[in-house]
Parts: structure tokens; C-alpha cells; sequence
């Protein structure tokens, strides 16, 4: 698959795999589904290309619309929340661990 | 020698020690209470932001020079999507086309001396995932559990990913290699490097081909390495599996397999994910990275001596065993107080032999680190010296250094207030030497008769008289004299 400077796949527009990108967003789509979101994304995707005409062979590779560079902070440690407020939030728990369904190695 | 030649790369997850997790405040720590240290940003809240951590930066860029690696003046983040639920934001930030660090090499040594040198794809960071338990079954793991129990606790930790080359060939060279990238983690401060508390994970890519050839065979993963010696192992039972195979005219698949240590082998393992499409992209919450040149020649100038370079310092220069040092640095307090002894005493192979030898013993005896005890590195120096210029024969220096240990100062001090000096003087020795023969007569008369083995008796009682100060050589010399 061809990709840009960032490694994302180019989605042509008549391309795009509904169905494939589904799986991997974990979403289950009907056929109906299918079709009317890939004519969707489709339209969003040739908005996109218009990008393709024009020359942006000078201009850098930009990861960030904004300029600032290195914001970073201290290694310093700061209050954590406190546990049973975060785990009243939980869709469920057991003692001090959240409890998900079982992990399926598929 | 077997007809074919194994490929191996490695790759490395290192947790950094830094107070704080990598994009939050929560305290960086190992164990703790399951979900107490967790905020909305390691818990993936909706609206949290993160801020990376500038000594989780610095430590990457010290290992990075540490490894020769090339520093790149740009770098960023980005996220890597999967599900699971030990990651709770459904992505983890790392770094996917523009790592903090490109390229280096780990040199390392095998047992015999040999320097190696594996060259490293990249290093990069990242942050480490939550913890989970699965429960429902009787043994822990995925299969047939019923549910999974998450802690969060290390959600969030940095977590350095090195990457090496496939240029290993062989087990030996794997765990070699590890080593050396442990010894310089260590000897930077960047991290614990513990494998038992898993502040280092290792997994091995594994491949085998005819000798001699340079095409690369179908390789396989494996997980689940949990000491040094489960990774030789397990590098040697696939190595020994895919030969098999192919020598039973079948192929390897290309597989991900889980070593299982008590059994001794390793299971393949389903992949958790269709085709590893992570859908990278530049993380919009973090700003690039840039690092001035000054900078990275500012942590380049600090950079302290590498273990390679303490291997050749030690075997080259210093003339000690593979052995002798591979002791002295992977005990870096040994390390640094030997260094001292002999830069003051400027006698390598004494400071080697007290060290390592009598004062390593004494240590041993009275659990106590030699760089901990009363004796000072001068006052060693000063013993060496001593010996050295015959001053005091070497039974009274071991006598001296448990006298040392047990806090009796300078020996130069105790040599001058005791008379220990060795007696050296000819004359002094020659008259030791007559007394002694003319207490014996009969001995003498055995040697005479061609008994020649009691001199050794003789000397003993001469280095007796002299209360044991004498110059053993000296006295040697002047019984086989007196007898001729
Ligand atoms: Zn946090």
C-alpha cells in the first residue's frame, strides 16, 4: 500500500474497503450499512483529493499545524485520583481491579 | 559444526526510572496497591491531555549516544490503535517514522573475550500498558479464563523500545548482547532493567539458513522469555525445532510462539490482532520534538565510560581475565573503588589480586560491600605500595588488610609503629640464617646427604625467628648459599 511521508495509507477515493475499516474500528455494519457509508466516505475522501492538485513539492512535511515544539513537563509526581472514585465509574469491578469480559485470542 | 546458521534480532521493552509516568503525574513505581496510581490521563478520561515527561526524553537521548545511535533534530509522537483492555485509550502513544533515536549498536562480549558488535534498527518511546490478570480458569491464562482483571498502575510508565538487526547467530550472542544492553542501561540510570519485575522484556525473532548463505529463512516470534537463561533456552529449542523441520523436508511458519519455561518448549500462539494494521498517526495532543545540537554535545560530553570500553580498559590495558572483568563491572561500587586503588597505587595486577581476592573474601565473611568497609581505596594503594617495594612480604599484608578491614587505618602507620618493615638487609637475614643452621645440625646434615627437601623447613624456621618480616625470596636464597 503506498504511503506518505507519515505512513498513512492513501484511501483513493474509488477504494475504500467500508468493510475492512470496520473490522478494525470494531464496528459491525450490515450490507445496507456498508454500502451507504463507503458512498459517504467516498464523497469525503474526493473533497480530500482536491488537496492532490495542488504543487506542495516545497512545502515540509508539517505533523502539527501549530509551531510549538518540546512543550513538556518536570518529572515530578503530582495527586492521583482517588481509587473508589474511579472504579464507582467502572461498567463493572471486582475488589480493587476492573473486571472485563474475557480476552479472546482469536 | 551444523550445516545451518541461526539468524536472531531482538527487541527490547526497557521501562526508564523517572519519578512520574511518561505523560501524567502518577508516581512511576513498581507494585502499589492495584488502581491507585491512576489520573484521567492514564486512565484514557475523555478531555485529558497529555504532557510528556522531559527525563523520559533525556533519558532516551542518553541511551541513544550511549549506543552511538544518531539523535534526528525532529521527532514526534504518534498513536498506534488497537484495542485491548490493559490500554484504555484504544491507542498508545509511541513513535512510529520519526523516533527520538535512529540506527547505533550494543557492542558486547562473548565468554572467550571476542567483541561483537549488533547494530540497532531504532530506539524509540513510548508508554507501557495497564496489567492484566486473567481469571475463571484454573492456571491463568487467556485460554478458558472467563474474565480479566485490569490494574492500571502501569498504564502510562515510560517504556523504551529498542530494535536490533537480525545479526545474532546464536544463543550465546543473544544473551551476550542483552547483557551489554543491561550493563549500559544501568551503568546511564535510565532504568532498573529487572527482567523479574519486568522492567525489561525481551522477545526474539528467529530465523535459520544454510551457512554461508545471505538470503533470510521464514522467522519466527518469541514471547514469554522471562531470565536471561529462559531466553538461551529458548532460542536454543527453536533453533534445535526449525532445523528439525526443516530436515524433515517441512517448512517453518511464520508464527508468534509463547515459551513455556517449566516445560521447556515453546507453543504457538494465535495472533490477537488482524494483520497488525495499527493506522499510525501524528498524535494532535503532542507537540514535536526538536533537540538542539548543543544539547545532544552537551549529553554526549557527559556521558560516562561505557561497559565496552571498561572491558577493554580492564583486558587490554589492565591485563585482567574476561572473567576478572566482567566481575568488576557488573559490580560497578567494586568497579569505581578498584579504579581508584589503582589509579593511586598505578598497579593494576596487585589491585586486582587484593580486590577481587583477599578483601572480596573479607567482604564475603562479614557481609559487608568492599566499597563500604573501613578500608579507605588510599590505604590499599598504600599496602600495594608496600608489598611493592618489599617493604612487608605478602603474609604480613594479608595480615595487615583483615587489620585494615576491622579499622586499623593507614598500613604504612602500623608498619612504622610495629617494626613490621621486612627485613631485607643481607647481613640482618645472613645472621638469622646461621642461627638457625647452627640449632640443627642433624637437618643440615639430611641435606648434606642429598635430602634436599628440608630446606624448606629451614627457611620456615628462619622467616619464624624474623617474625615472619623477612624477605622470604632473600631467605630462600641464602639457606640453598649456606648449604651449597
Ligand atoms: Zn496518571
Amino acid at each position: 500500500m503506498p504511503t506518505t511521508a507519515w505512513s498513512i495509507p492513501i484511501l483513493s477515493s474509488e477504494k475504500i474497503d467500508v468493510r475492512y475499516v470496520a473490522k478494525l474500528a470494531s464496528l459491525a455494519l450490515s450490507d445496507d450499512e456498508i454500502d451507504r457509508f463507503g458512498a459517504q466516505l467516498a464523497d469525503l475522501l474526493t473533497h480530500v483529493d482536491a488537496l492532490a492538485e495542488l504543487d506542495t513539492s516545497a512545502v515540509p512535511a508539517t505533523a502539527q499545524v501549530i509551531e510549538s515544539r518540546n512543550v513538556a513537563r518536570p518529572d515530578a509526581v503530582a495527586p492521583c485520583l482517588d481509587r473508589e472514585t474511579v472504579l464507582a465509574q467502572a461498567p463493572a469491578r471486582q475488589g480493587a481491579f476492573f473486571r472485563v469480559p474475557r480476552i479472546i485470542a482469536s | 559444526m551444523s550445516e545451518f546458521e541461526a539468524v536472531i534480532g531482538i527487541e527490547c521493552h526497557v521501562e526508564l526510572k523517572t519519578d512520574a509516568k511518561m505523560f501524567c503525574g502518577c508516581p512511576n513505581t513498581f507494585g502499589g496497591e492495584p488502581n491507585t496510581n491512576v489520573c484521567p490521563v492514564c486512565l484514557g478520561l475523555p478531555g485529558a491531555l497529555p504532557v510528556p515527561n522531559a527525563r523520559a526524553i533525556e533519558h532516551m537521548l542518553r541511551a541513544g549516544l550511549a549506543f552511538d545511535a544518531e539523535i534526528p533534530a525532529f521527532s514526534k509522537f504518534d498513536r498506534k490503535n488497537y484495542f485491548y483492555p490493559d490500554m484504555p485509550k484504544d491507542y498508545q502513544i509511541s513513535q512510529y517514522d520519526m523516533p527520538l533515536t535512529q540506527g547505533g549498536a550494543v557492542r558486547y562480549w562473548l565468554a572467550d573475550g571476542t567483541l561483537k558488535v549488533c547494530r540497532l534498527t531504532r530506539i524509540h518511546l513510548e508508554e507501557d500498558t495497564g496489567k492484566s490478570t486473567h481469571a475463571g480458569s484454573s492456571d491463568g491464562r487467556i485460554a478458558g479464563s472467563t474474565f480479566s482483571l485490569i490494574d492500571f498502575n502501569r498504564a502510562g510508565v515510560p517504556l523504551m523500545e529498542c530494535v536490533s538487526e537480525p545479526e545474532l547467530h546464536g544463543a550465546d550472542e543473544a544473551v551476550a548482547y542483552l547483557e551489554a544492553l543491561r550493563r549500559t542501561l544501568l551503568a546511564l540510570g535510565v532504568s532498573d532493567v529487572k527482567m523479574e519485575e519486568g522492567s525489561l522484556r525481551c522477545d526474539a525473532n528467529i530465523s535459520i539458513r544454510p551457512r554461508g548463505s545471505r538470503e533470510l529463512g521464514t522467522k519466527t516470534e518469541i514471547k514469554n522469555m522471562n531470565s536471561f537463561r529462559s531466553v538461551h533456552r529458548a532460542i536454543e529449542s527453536e533453533i534445535a525445532r526449525q532445523i528439525a523441520l526443516i530436515e524433515r523436508g517441512e517448512r517453518v511458519t511464520q508464527e508468534t510462539r509463547g515459551w513455556d519455561e517449566a516445560r521447556g518448549v515453546s507453543v504457538s500462539m494465535r495472533s490477537k490482532e488482524e494483520a497488525h494494521d495499527y493506522r499510525y498517526f501524528p498524535d494532535p495532543d503532542l507537540t514535536p520534538l526538536s533537540v538542539a545540537p548543543a544539547r545532544v554535545e552537551e549529553l554526549r560530553a557527559q556521558m560516562p565510560e561505557r561497559p565496552w570500553q571498561q572491558f577493554e580498559r580492564y583486558t587490554g590495558e589492565y591485563g585482567l581475565s574476561v572473567t576478572q572483568a566482567t566481575q568488576l563491572i557488573d559490580a560497578p561500587a567494586l568497579a569505581g573503588y578498584f579504579d581508584r586503588v589503582v589509579a593511586i597505587a598505578g598497579n593494576a595486577r596487585a589491585a586486582t589480586n587484593f580486590v577481587l581476592g583477599d578483601l572480596s573474601r573479607l567482604a564475603n565473611e562479614r557481609s559487608v560491600a568492599v566499597a563500604e568497609s573501613a578500608v579507605a581505596p588510599e590505604h590499599l594503594a598504600e599496602l600495594i605500595a608496600l608489598v611493592e617495594a618489599k617493604q612487608i612480604n605478602s603474609k604480613i599484608a594479608k595480615e595487615l588488610l583483615e587489620r585494615m578491614w576491622d579499622g586499623a587505618g593507614s598500613p604504612r602507620a602500623i608498619v612504622e609503629r610495629e617494626g613490621l618493615s621486612q627485613t631485607s638487609d643481607p647481613a640482618a637475614v645472613a645472621a638469622l640464617v646461621d642461627g638457625v643452621l647452627a640449632a640443627h645440625p642433624a637437618v643440615v646434615a639430611e641435606y648434606r646427604a642429598g635430602k634436599v627437601n628440608v630446606a624448606g623447613f629451614l627457611v620456615g624456621n628462619v622467616m619464624k625467628a624474623s617474625r615472619g618480616k623477612a624477605d622470604p625470596a632473600l631467605v630462600q636464597e641464602l639457606v640453598k648459599q649456606r648449604l651449597g
